[in-house]
């Protein structure tokens, strides 16, 4: 049954990523230099759309609070996201889309994920390191969410109920997908480029 | 061809809520780890071994968290694994169904030819930088795009808002030298 929801659930995911764009190195680049936001709108709406449907779910008893997964905060947590950045702009791939694009037929990210096989391993044989520097332990309580999610077994960093503050925070997300403006630099044109 | 935001917004969002509802947050970045330890264990048939109550690894990374990562390895056909295999072919058939994509893009995208020429050999080095880059920072922080940005703030987790900070900090100037060009 869990192999049935993960070919559903990971062919729908891949379907989804496809149609937005975020498959297309000219959207992701066009994203991260400011001239083309439709795919930040898409994120920040899903993001918020996500949380409220998981936050309300879990307010009327309907969604399982223990199927949360929350991942630690720690120093490395910062790092690693600015190494991801440098890479994900450089290339215009993230893991995700690129084997989703891989399987379009872009030639540079089938080498993209053959690059993060070889990064992946990297990290495996230098991870004694890291772990020796510190900079994988714990700040805030590590495996924190911002407020207390009751039934959670998370600790939250402020006293405030967790699901409605997740609630709010997608409605936050929704209203700023909403407000932000297609494109903040650029020529006027707004033109995609061809697929 | 390319879905209005609000259409692909809410839907995506659906999909994050799916998975959550039914299984777990969605993630990918750990599998580029899975699939480096089923080929290592091929060539080292030692790199994952059994124990009493699970498996372990000869790898310290492997072996963390009681061989979680090992154990997944050793029995590829898990949920995590089939899902990223299932996204692929998910891409496969959006795109078909748009008609595909034309010779020249998938050869070098658009962005790259009006920044850099006809290079493609200049792009494929730069993926494959980038995606060790990306990797190497994406295990390092525990998660990647979808794990941490999406899934995490999706969540309301801390360490989802320090990945996204960290990731656009970095994403947006190195943009902006790369691709001086629309």
């Amino acid at each position: 049954m869990t192999l049935v929801l993960a070919i559903a659930i990971g062919a729908a995911f891949g379907f989804v990523l496809d149609r937005i764009g975020a498959t297309n190195p000219n959207v992701i680049i066009g994203m991260l230099t400011l001239r083309r936001l439709n795919l930040m709108k898409t994120i920040l709406l899903a993001i918020g759309t996500g949380s409220i449907l998981m936050f309300g779910g879990q307010l009327l008893g309907l969604v399982d609070v223990g199927h949360m997964s929350v991942k630690a905060a720690y120093a490395g947590v910062f790092i690693g996201g600015l190494l991801l950045g440098v890479g994900w702009a450089a290339a215009g791939y993230c893991p995700g889309t690129a084997i989703g694009a891989a399987a379009t037929g872009r030639r540079g990210a089938l080498i993209y994920v053959v690059g993060g096989l070889f990064g992946a391993a990297a990290y495996m044989a230098t991870y004694p390191m890291w772990k020796a520097s510190g900079l994988l332990d714990d700040i805030a309580g590590g495996k924190v969410t911002l407020g207390a999610v009751p039934g959670s077994a998370y600790e939250g960093i402020w006293t405030v109920q967790g699901d409605l503050l997740g609630i709010a925070l997608g409605a936050v997300f929704v209203a700023v997908a909403f407000a932000l403006p297609q494109r903040l630099t650029g020529d006027a044109t707004g033109r995609l480029p061809a697929e | 061809m390319t879905w209005d935001w609000r259409l692909g917004g809410v839907l995506l969002g659906a999909v994050f809520f799916a998975a959550v509802l039914l299984v777990k947050p969605i993630g990918v970045s750990t599998q580029f780890v899975i699939l480096d330890a089923i080929v290592a264990d091929v060539v080292t048939p030692d790199f994952i071994t059994r124990t009493a109550d699970g498996y372990t690894s000869t790898n310290a990374y492997m072996a963390k968290s009681n061989g979680k990562y090992a154990g997944n390895a050793a029995n590829p056909l898990n949920y995590s694994f089939i899902f990223v295999l299932a996204m692929a072919a998910g891409a496969l058939v959006s795109t078909l169904l748009k008609g595909g994509i034309g010779q020249q893009e998938r050869r070098l995208p658009a962005v790259w030819r009006a920044n850099f020429g006809d290079t493609p050999w200049k792009h494929y080095a730069v993926a494959f930088a980038g995606g060790f880059v990306v990797l190497y920072g994406a295990r390092l922080a525990g998660g990647c795009t979808s794990g941490h940005m999406m899934s995490g703030m999706m969540q309301t987790s801390l360490s989802g808002y320090i990945f996204a900070l960290g990731a656009f900090l970095a994403a947006v100037p190195t943009a902006l030298f790369m691709y001086r060009e629309d």
